[in-house]
C-alpha cells in the first residue's frame, strides 16, 4: 500500500436526516467527496437538494430538528462525526470555517463591523480586545476593504463589502477549509465577479480548501477545480470541470447546463426541467431523477444506480452512461 | 430590525411635535423638581402659626393657598415633584431591569425555561395589581423604597412579554446562529447580541411605564399608603380628600396637585407614543 497524506476533509457515505412529523426527512442520503489542501470544489444543485444541508453537516451548525444518521466526516483524520458539541467547538473555525448565507443578516446590525469580526477572535483564540480589533482591521484589508472601516456598522457597507466582510470575518482564525454557502447570490454580476476573484486570490495566497455551494454553474466553472452535482441528497455527478461543462453524463446535469442561458444565441427562455424535485420523506424507488428524466427507462425506475468511474476523475450516477 | 442611529432619532424626536411637548413638559417638572425647593420661601413641614393661617386662598404670600394646617401648598407641590419623579424614575427602572432580564432568558432558552417564566408572567399579569399594590404597601411598610419596590417589582409583565416576543425574531438571524457556531456562552449572546438589539422597543415602552408608575404612586400615596416623610402629590390628594377640601371650597387644595399628576402622565405618554412610532418601523408606515 502507498501511505499518501490524509485528504483535507474526506465525506464518506454522509446522511443526514431532518425530524419531520411525517418522518424523517433524507435531505443528505449517502454522499460522498473528498478534497486536497488548496483545492476548491463546487457543490451544485436545485434548491432543496441538500447543498447547504452536506456543508452544514460538515460544520455540525445542523438545525435542533437535524442529525447526521450515518457516515464519517474526516477532516484532516478527524472524524467530525463522533465528536459532541463541545469537542467540535476547538476545530470549528480554526479548521473549517463558514461564509453565511445572506450576508445581509449575517451581522448584528447594532453592533460594528469590526467588534463583529473581533469578536470570533476574541471567543476562538482568547485574545484581548485591542488585539483582536487589530487583527479585524488586518482581515478587513486582506478582503481589500479600507482598515478604518472596523468602526462602522454594517448598514453602511454596501452589499458586496458586507460579504468582503464575512469573509473576512470567516478567515479570522485561519482555517484550513473554508465553506461558502452561497456568497454571490445576492450581489449583482460586477461584485459577483469581485468577489470570486477575491476569494480565489485568498484561496492561491493561504493555501485554503474550499467548498463553494451554488445553484449557479457558470460561477464553478471559472473558481473550482472539481464539481459535484447534487440531486434530491444524493450525489449524481462529479468530476473536474472540464468532465462535467464538456462531457456532462447525467441527463440532470446536461439538463442544468442547458437551461443557462446563452447572450450568444437566439432569444429564448430556457426550457428548464418539467417537474420537481421528490419528497425526501419518501424518495422514489430506483434513480431519483427517473421521474424528469426524459430518457428513463424501466430499469430506472425500480434499480438505484452506483456511482460509476468513468475516469479518474469523472464519475457518475446512472444507468443509461453503462449502456451507451 | 432597523438600525435607529442615536442621531437620527434625536432629530425624529425632534421634528415630531407630540414628543417634543411630551419631551418638555417633562423637562420642567424635572426642573422643578430639582432646583424648585431652592426657591421655596416655605419649608413643607411648617405648618401655620395660628388658625388664620389655614385654608388660605391663593395670596401673594401663599400663591397656592395654604391646607388645613396652615402649610403652604407651593412647597408641598414641588417638593412633591421631587419623590413623585423620583419613585418613577427608580419604579420604572426596576421594572424594567426585571422585564428585560426575564424577556430575554425566557425567549431565548425556550423549552421549560421560557414556559415557566411566561407562567409566572401570566400570573403577576392577571393578580389586579390594585389590590396586590395596597397589600404589599401595608404589608412591607410605607417608606419611598418600599413605594418603589412595590411599584416595580409588580409592573414588570407587560415588558417581559414584549421583550419575549422580540427575542423570539431576533434568536433566528443568522448573526445569532454564527456567534453559537464560534462557541459563544448564552450570557454572551443575549447580552452582547439580543439585548442591543431589543433595547429600542424597551425604551420606548419603559417611556409609557414611568406614565403608569406615576399614577400608581399617586393611587398608593391617595389612598393612605403613602411614605408621610416624603410628601408626593397623592398625599396632597389624599390631605385634601381627607379633610373635606371639596366641600370646603378650597379647589387650591386639590386642583393643583391633580394638574400636575395630569400634565406628568401626558407627557410620558406622548414621549412614550412619539418613540414607539419613531423606534419601531411598522408603527411608521401607518
Amino acid at each position: 500500500m502507498e501511505q499518501t497524506a490524509p485528504r483535507l476533509l474526506e465525506v464518506k457515505d454522509l446522511k443526514t436526516y431532518f425530524h419531520t412529523q411525517k418522518g424523517d426527512a433524507k435531505a443528505v442520503d449517502g454522499v460522498s467527496f473528498s478534497l486536497n489542501a488548496g483545492e476548491a470544489l463546487g457543490l451544485v444543485g436545485e434548491s432543496g437538494c441538500g447543498k447547504t444541508t452536506a456543508a452544514l453537516s460538515i460544520c455540525r451548525l445542523l438545525p435542533a430538528n437535524g442529525y447526521i444518521a450515518d457516515g464519517e466526516i474526516l477532516v484532516d483524520g478527524v472524524d467530525y462525526c463522533k465528536l459532541n458539541d463541545k469537542e467540535i467547538l476547538p476545530h470549528r473555525w480554526k479548521d473549517v470555517s463558514m461564509i453565511f448565507q445572506g450576508a445581509m443578516n449575517a451581522f448584528n446590525p447594532v453592533k460594528t463591523v469590526g467588534w463583529q469580526i473581533a469578536e470570533a477572535i476574541m471567543l476562538h483564540d482568547g485574545l484581548d480586545k485591542k488585539a483582536a480589533m487589530e487583527r479585524a482591521g488586518d482581515l478587513l484589508e486582506l478582503v481589500e476593504v479600507p482598515r478604518d472601516r472596523v468602526r462602522h456598522y454594517p448598514h453602511e457597507f454596501s452589499g458586496g463589502m458586507k460579504q468582503r466582510a464575512m469573509i473576512s470575518m470567516a478567515l479570522a482564525c485561519n482555517p484550513k477549509l473554508i465553506i461558502g454557502d452561497e456568497p454571490t447570490t445576492a450581489l449583482d454580476v460586477m461584485v459577483q465577479a469581485q468577489i470570486l476573484n477575491l476569494l480565489e486570490r485568498l484561496r492561491r495566497e493561504i493555501h485554503m480548501g474550499m467548498i463553494l455551494i451554488t445553484h449557479d454553474l457558470s460561477i464553478l466553472g471559472e473558481t473550482c477545480d472539481k464539481i459535484a452535482v447534487m440531486y434530491a441528497g444524493r450525489i449524481a455527478e462529479t468530476g473536474s470541470v472540464d468532465d462535467i461543462f464538456r462531457h456532462a453524463a447525467h441527463p440532470y446535469t446536461q439538463k442544468l447546463i442547458s437551461c443557462f442561458p446563452d447572450i450568444s444565441k437566439r432569444k429564448e427562455i430556457p426550457d428548464g426541467i418539467p417537474g420537481f424535485p421528490p419528497n425526501l420523506i419518501a424518495p422514489p424507488k430506483g434513480c431519483r431523477f427517473a421521474p424528469r428524466c426524459e430518457f428513463s427507462c424501466d430499469k430506472c425506475r425500480e434499480v438505484d444506480p452506483f456511482m460509476r468511474r468513468l475516469s479518474d476523475s469523472h464519475s457518475v450516477a446512472c444507468h443509461l452512461e453503462v449502456e451507451k | 430590525m432597523r438600525q435607529v442611529r442615536v442621531n437620527d432619532f434625536f432629530r425624529q424626536v425632534r421634528e415630531n411635535k407630540s414628543a417634543m411637548v411630551g419631551v418638555c413638559i417633562i423637562i420642567f417638572f424635572l426642573l422643578v423638581a430639582i432646583f424648585g425647593p431652592m426657591f421655596l420661601h416655605f419649608d413643607v413641614s411648617q405648618t401655620g402659626a395660628n388658625i388664620r393661617d389655614t385654608w388660605l386662598a391663593p395670596c401673594r404670600q401663599h400663591l397656592l393657598g395654604t391646607d388645613h394646617l396652615g402649610r403652604d401648598l407651593l412647597a408641598f407641590l414641588v417638593t412633591g415633584a421631587r419623590s413623585s419623579l423620583a419613585v418613577a424614575f427608580f419604579a420604572t427602572l426596576i421594572s424594567m431591569i426585571i422585564g428585560t432580564a426575564i424577556g430575554i432568558i425566557s425567549g431565548y432558552s425556550g423549552g421549560w425555561v421560557d414556559n415557566l417564566l411566561m407562567r409566572i408572567t401570566d400570573f403577576v399579569l392577571c393578580i389586579p395589581w390594585l389590590p396586590l399594590c395596597m397589600v404589599l404597601a401595608s404589608f412591607m411598610g410605607t417608606s419611598i423604597i418600599n413605594i418603589i419596590l412595590v411599584i416595580g417589582l409588580t409592573g414588570w409583565a407587560g415588558s417581559a412579554r414584549l421583550v419575549r416576543a422580540q427575542t423570539l425574531s431576533v434568536k433566528e438571524m443568522t448573526y445569532v446562529e454564527r456567534t453559537v457556531s464560534l462557541g459563544a456562552r448564552n450570557w454572551h449572546i443575549m447580552f452582547r447580541h439580543i439585548l442591543p438589539n431589543v433595547f429600542p422597543i424597551v425604551f420606548a415602552n419603559t417611556v409609557l411605564d414611568a406614565a403608569g408608575a406615576i399614577s400608581t404612586e399617586t393611587t398608593l400615596s391617595f389612598l393612605g399608603l403613602g411614605d408621610p416623610t416624603n410628601p408626593s402629590w397623592g398625599m396632597i390628594l389624599y390631605y385634601a380628600e381627607a379633610n373635606n377640601a371639596v366641600s370646603r371650597g378650597a379647589w387650591w387644595y386639590f386642583l393643583p396637585a391633580g394638574i400636575c399628576v395630569i400634565l406628568v402622565v401626558l407627557g410620558f405618554t406622548l414621549m412614550g407614543y412619539a418613540f414607539d412610532e419613531i423606534l419601531n418601523p411598522k408603527l411608521k408606515e401607518r
